[in-house]
């Protein structure tokens, strides 16, 4: 397999997943979900790739189109330069131990009836690495990676938290030494006081193991914390991608704005806070339905700054001139507008 | 962080009993620990370790009664008719003399058997083809539960009448089948309602995703997970076998006179039970004993295979299955009489 260096480790093109809806006398195709429109991004190896956007519009199908649990309706997903949107079980196994998925919720992500040896090793034993010994002191030690008595071994599910839980999730993941991690909300089902823990074993995994990760989450604060790049969708597109620092510090697309201002701070005592230059958009009315999205620009219905253009023309994602690094914006009006700004 | 939620009898000494054999010799196996913890689990259960030893000492008895009594289930003493228990006749004789021990015992071979047979064939049956069509959707499922729908509203005695010709002076075994046949379906579509909601649960999308194929997943991680219910099925089909054996005897194939079987002595005996008592109470104790037996053994399986069981959480489990499989039950009777069923199993998607 050719390998560039500057090619990125996972290239995704214009990828599309509609789900059908079928009713009527015949169970007829009479529409479709449109839950993932034409989605572009890239992760380099060993960086990370954080997905922010509100319930619904399609970042876990996005993650979930990645890992190949869902293929996709068109589009590509190239990994290493190989297209697997659309390989077969028998072409993705090779890809399958370099891609691994850590899975939302911890209590269902786990079969209850197995030990967590098992679970754990499972990813070793359906591809008979080793032999069953070399696997037990493998799991062993990946139970020590993720912050787990390795004497947990023949434990159930049950007998663990949440987090340790997620723990044990991400040791399976880490099971086959992936390249990619696509972490599907890895912490929101967890409280917040374990959320900053499972987060940092993240990190320092992603740190020490030098593995790529697309980390789907609706916090922005913890996909700040945790990603180099931030991608922001919106009804199944990305209207902004760009360096950490750059999204958060200059944010121009008018979604990403509201999204960041919507972030609850402190107000330590001033009791002005509003008045000290935070700007709260505010968003009215609901996210459009995926099945029939709005013409032109998918978010105009609920923006600010909504003109007849936004109607007409959907903006493409477009790099935008910034001081450091890539930024793209999918607005007409992305383009500093210094009367606004 | 440590905590751990919820730290149940056996999770103490488990850790610390399989924990230094496992580092000092690594058994080839990685089931052998789970194999060896459900059996620990079992035999730490006393009711279920009783009944699973009556059940065997009942098979012992069952086959080995004439060690233990000159009189046979065929053979009639003239000298005494319709002699209550005692003496030489242990559980008196009927009214041609036959001793009531012999046959109950020789009742007991035949229904032991088919109880079980029939209890496990099935279930199985049931949860192979539930799993099947809940798991692979699409025309697997449309043309498995249209088989089932239509075993459900053909009459089972009808099919066994006319087959009947066929299976006359044939083994006893063809039974175990045709029982069979008509106990399957109703479990069945329970078993692919469950399926549909275990599919959706992300462990089993995590092993579609680490490339299992779909017959390990059935049996790893889908199976698994509904043996509660598929147990206690289980135990109520061997009741109802015993009993619908009975009915079956009476079209005229099977267990036939002189041979018996518990269901045809306990028919036999119920027009006497309030004038000779022990002809009807005492085949029917066994078969209520056998039943029983039966039920608490698979309450300790049970419970020996679902990790998070302790003693508070075992009788909701259980009610919870129970519920579930009358209710389905139920349904399925009123949809038979032509009325809709509340909310039923949905038939297709």
């Amino acid at each position: 397999m050719p390998e560039h260096h500057t090619a990125p480790l996972l290239e995704v093109a214009g990828l599309h997943k509609h789900f059908p809806i079928r009713g009527g006398l015949l169970t007829r195709r009479t529409g479709a979900v449109r839950a993932v429109d034409g989605v572009d991004f890239s992760i380099e190896a060993g960086r990370s790739l954080g997905l922010v956007g509100e319930s619904g519009c399609g970042k876990s199908t996005t993650g979930r189109l990645v890992a190949r649990l869902l293929e996709p309706t068109g589009g590509a997903v190239r990994y290493r330069g190989e297209d697997i949107a659309h390989a077969s079980r028998r072409e993705l196994a090779p890809v399958r131990a370099e891609i691994q998925m850590i899975f939302q919720d911890p209590y269902s992500s786990l079969n209850p009836r197995q030990t967590v040896g098992t679970i754990v090793g499972a990813p070793l034993a359906i591809r008979r690495t080793g032999t069953a010994s070399a696997r037990r002191a493998r799991v062993r030690e990946l139970l020590a990676t993720v912050g787990l008595n390795p004497e947990h071994y023949n434990r159930f599910p049950h007998e663990f938290s949440g987090g340790q839980r997620q723990r044990i999730g991400i040791a399976r993941a880490l099971a086959l030494e992936p390249k990619l991690i696509v972490a599907d909300e890895p912490v929101s089902a967890l409280d917040v006081s374990i959320q900053a823990q499972i987060v940092n074993l993240l990190q320092q995994v992603q740190r020490d193991l030098g593995i790529a990760f697309l980390f789907i989450a609706h916090d922005l604060a913890i996909v700040r914390h945790f990603s180099h790049r931030v991608a922001v969708m919106y009804l199944g597109r990305i209207v902004e991608l760009a360096d950490r620092a750059e999204l958060y510090g200059d944010p121009r697309h008018p979604y990403t704005k509201a999204l960041l201002s919507a972030v609850p701070e402190p107000d330590l005592g001033t009791g002005d806070g509003e008045a000290q230059g935070r700007n709260r958009i505010r968003l009215s009315g609901d996210v459009p339905t995926p099945v029939d999205p709005p013409s032109g620009c998918r978010f105009r219905t609920r923006c600010p700054s909504a003109q007849a253009i936004c109607g007409t023309t959907e903006p493409p994602l477009l790099p935008v001139p910034t001081a450091t690094g890539q930024h793209l914006v999918a607005c007409h009006f992305a383009e500093p507008l210094p009367a606004a700004a | 962080m440590t905590t751990i939620l919820n730290e149940g009898d056996s999770a103490g000494t488990t850790g610390a009993a399989q924990g230094s054999p496992v580092d000092a010799a690594p058994d080839p196996d990685k089931g052998t620990s789970r194999g060896r913890l459900v059996l620990r689990r079992f035999v730490r259960n006393k009711a279920a370790l009783v009944c699973l030893a009556l059940i065997v000492v009942l098979y012992f008895l069952a086959f080995c009664y004439p060690l233990f009594t000159q009189w046979t289930y065929d053979q009639q003493d003239y000298t005494s008719f319709l002699v209550p228990p005692g003496g030489t006749h242990w559980f008196g004789t009927d009214k041609i003399g036959t001793d009531m021990f012999a046959q109950v015992m020789r009742g007991l071979q035949k229904s032991l058997t088919i109880g079980l047979l029939v209890g496990i064939i099935s279930t199985s049956f049931a949860a192979l083809v539930g799993t099947t069509a809940g798991y692979f959707l699409g025309w697997t499922d449309r043309s498995l539960m249209w088989i089932v729908d239509l075993l459900l509203t053909l009459p089972s005695f009808l099919i066994i009448a006319i087959c009947s010709p066929a299976f006359r002076g044939k083994t006893w075994l063809i039974f175990v089948g045709l029982l069979a046949v008509f106990q399957w379906m109703i479990t069945a579509r329970i078993v692919r309602g469950m399926t549909l909601t275990l599919k959706e649960r992300e462990f089993v999308k995590a092993a579609k995703f680490m490339g299992q194929p779909a017959r390990r997943i059935i049996f790893k991680h889908i199976l698994p997970n509904m043996a509660s219910l598929l147990i206690i099925d289980a135990t109520i089909n061997v009741g109802s076998a015993v009993l619908a054996e009975t009915s079956l005897s009476f079209f005229g194939f099977g267990v036939q006179p002189p041979d018996v079987s518990l269901g045809t002595l306990i028919s036999d005996g119920t027009e006497s039970t309030l004038t000779y008592p022990w002809l009807f109470f005492i085949p029917a104790g066994f078969l209520v004993l056998f039943v029983l037996s039966v039920n608490f053994a698979g309450d300790g399986l049970r419970d020996a295979l679902d990790p998070s069981s302790t003693k508070g959480r075992r009788k909701e489990s259980k009610r919870k299955a129970l519920g579930e499989l009358r209710k389905a039950k139920f349904d399925v009777q009123t949809e038979r009489r032509g009325m809709p069923a509340p909310q039923g199993e949905g038939k297709h998607r």
